[in-house]
């Protein structure tokens, strides 16, 4: 089992330890709905070290990202980000991505910790350039600072660059207590914050410096299980949940990443066909009507109780305060409140559809 | 944490505690720490018979669903709905405002053969 370089830390904060793709990770510290709240009134700190992270670099660099990757790697500029995937050539998600532009040879990718190892190998596999693909996962450490005062919090300790500067989905480089970090104003809670890439072997540092200096902001580190319910509120999805090989990229939501109109990427004939013929299933929110929680795997039926698909997440979340998930089913089943039966433990519960997000942030 | 000594203790970490005639259940401070946050209580039908060690109800943290095991036999005589509104009770109070079910029809030899405080801690410090 792997741990980040802030195990330690995680354990002397009282954090439960679980297993988590192959890490050690806290699931949670002082509980999920403290934490969860927390964010979203506050200002939250996760580490999410087990992140992988890849250097495309070179002449060829955009190139082989444009055919390897789904979004348009060509609208970005210097420091800019970009959410993408990774797709096999059936058009499902091999992984979801960011991308982020340092220059026109250099890019880097934040991908999922379960999936960093196959993320490197099947891009090397299929890179049709000369960009040198670069496995550096292991040298960083990731935190995210998460919540409406992150950026309060974040801004004064980064020198050498202008956090407040930076929008929405771009980044900065610079520097906190002397050593090199990236910045970039990105998230998985649903709320602002920025998520800081930093050499490995100075992320407890950082880690310290933002718990301690994050204390008059009313900061709480976070585990996994508030990150889970923060990101289904906000309905972004989770591989190997939402995502996964076997579902192509407009079954599950991402039809808006996906830029057919850019020239050829691996997946794209698929995708054609299926955007031209329709998709088969569709990603839905639901909230149910009768008291229980759907969970992953659970099944889904129209009301005269045709099989229609699966949950893909569901739990009671925090600040919507209801019962609610994601599921995969027929599109003829997917328009908004079409009532649908949810099977949990061999009994139904009623439920319907409702538009994502479960919930959005005030600007 | 504390573990009455008045209460009975299982390895599944469930408490009983007899009121009466009936066995009032819940689950330890140890097994809601270990749940985290409930958020949901999956109640048993008033009148549903349990074996010993069978399912009585399941309770729901936002990560997951884990069953609650009968301490004895016996049969479901009233059952804590105010957890139906809020299961953190069983959280915030899990040997008083958290209990969950009364049974009916237990045996008393069968609660009395359960562990006792000192024991389940000394299981649970293992």
């Amino acid at each position: 089992m792997k741990k980040t370089p802030l195990y330690d830390e995680h354990v002397r904060l009282g954090g439960k330890i679980v297993e988590f793709a192959g890490w050690e990770m806290p699931v949670q510290y002082s509980g999920v709905v403290a934490e969860h709240t927390t964010v979203r009134e506050k200002v939250g700190l996760f580490d999410v070290s087990h992140m992988g992270e890849i250097w495309v670099t070179g002449p060829s660099a955009e190139k082989a990202l444009e055919y390897l990757t789904c979004n348009k790697v060509s609208s970005l500029y210097d420091g800019k980000a970009q959410y993408s995937a990774i797709l096999n050539e059936r058009g499902g998600v091999i992984d979801d991505i960011i991308v982020y532009r340092f220059s026109k040879d250099r890019f880097f990718l934040c991908v999922n910790a379960s999936n960093a190892d196959r993320d490197f190998e099947w891009l090397v596999k299929n890179n049709p350039t000369d960009a040198v693909i670069t496995n550096a996962s292991a040298e960083y450490g990731q935190i995210a600072v998460q919540g409406p005062r992150a950026i309060e919090l974040v801004a004064p300790l980064v020198k050498g660059a202008d956090l407040n500067a930076v929008k929405v989905f771009h980044f900065c480089e610079g520097e906190i207590l002397g050593n090199k970090v990236i910045v970039a104003r990105t998230g998985y809670t649903g709320e602002d914050g920025v998520e800081i890439f930093v050499g490995a072997d100075k992320t407890v540092d950082l880690w310290r410096l933002l718990l301690e200096h994050g204390a008059g902001y009313g900061v709480l580190p976070c585990g996994l299980g508030a990150r889970d319910s923060l990101r289904l509120e906000a309905a972004y999805p989770l591989h190997g949940h939402e995502l996964g090989e076997d579902v192509s990229a407009l079954e599950s939501g991402l039809g808006w990443i996906v830029k057919l109109d850019k020239g050829d990427f691996i997946g794209r004939a698929a995708l054609q066909k299926q955007r031209e013929s329709g998709v088969p299933r569709t990603l839905i929110g639901f909230y149910l009507d009768e008291a229980g929680i759907v969970r992953q795997g659970d099944a889904v039926k129209t009301l005269s109780g045709e099989d229609i698909g699966s949950a893909t997440s569901g739990t009671k979340t925090p600040t919507v305060n209801k019962a609610l998930g994601m599921a995969l089913v027929s599109s003829k089943d997917a328009a908004i409140d079409t009532r649908l039966s949810f099977v949990v433990r061999g009994r139904a519960i009623a439920g319907h559809v409702v538009q994502l997000p479960f919930y959005k942030r005030s600007k | 944490m504390e573990f009455p000594a008045e209460y009975k203790y299982t390895k599944d970490h469930e408490w009983v505690r007899l009121e009466g005639d009936t066995a009032v259940v819940g689950i330890t401070e140890f097994a809601q720490a270990e749940l985290g946050d409930l958020v949901f209580v999956d109640l048993p039908a008033i009148g549903k018979s349990v074996a010993t060690h069978g399912t009585l109800c399941v309770v729901e943290s936002t990560k997951a669903a884990s069953d609650v095991y009968s301490p004895v036999a016996g049969t479901v005589a009233a059952r804590n709905d105010a957890l139906s509104n809020d299961p953190g009770l069983i959280n915030n109070t899990p040997y008083t405002d958290g209990w969950i079910v009364k049974l009916s029809g237990v045996s008393s030899s069968e609660i009395a053969g359960l562990m006792s405080a000192d024991e389940y801690k000394k299981l649970i410090n293992k």
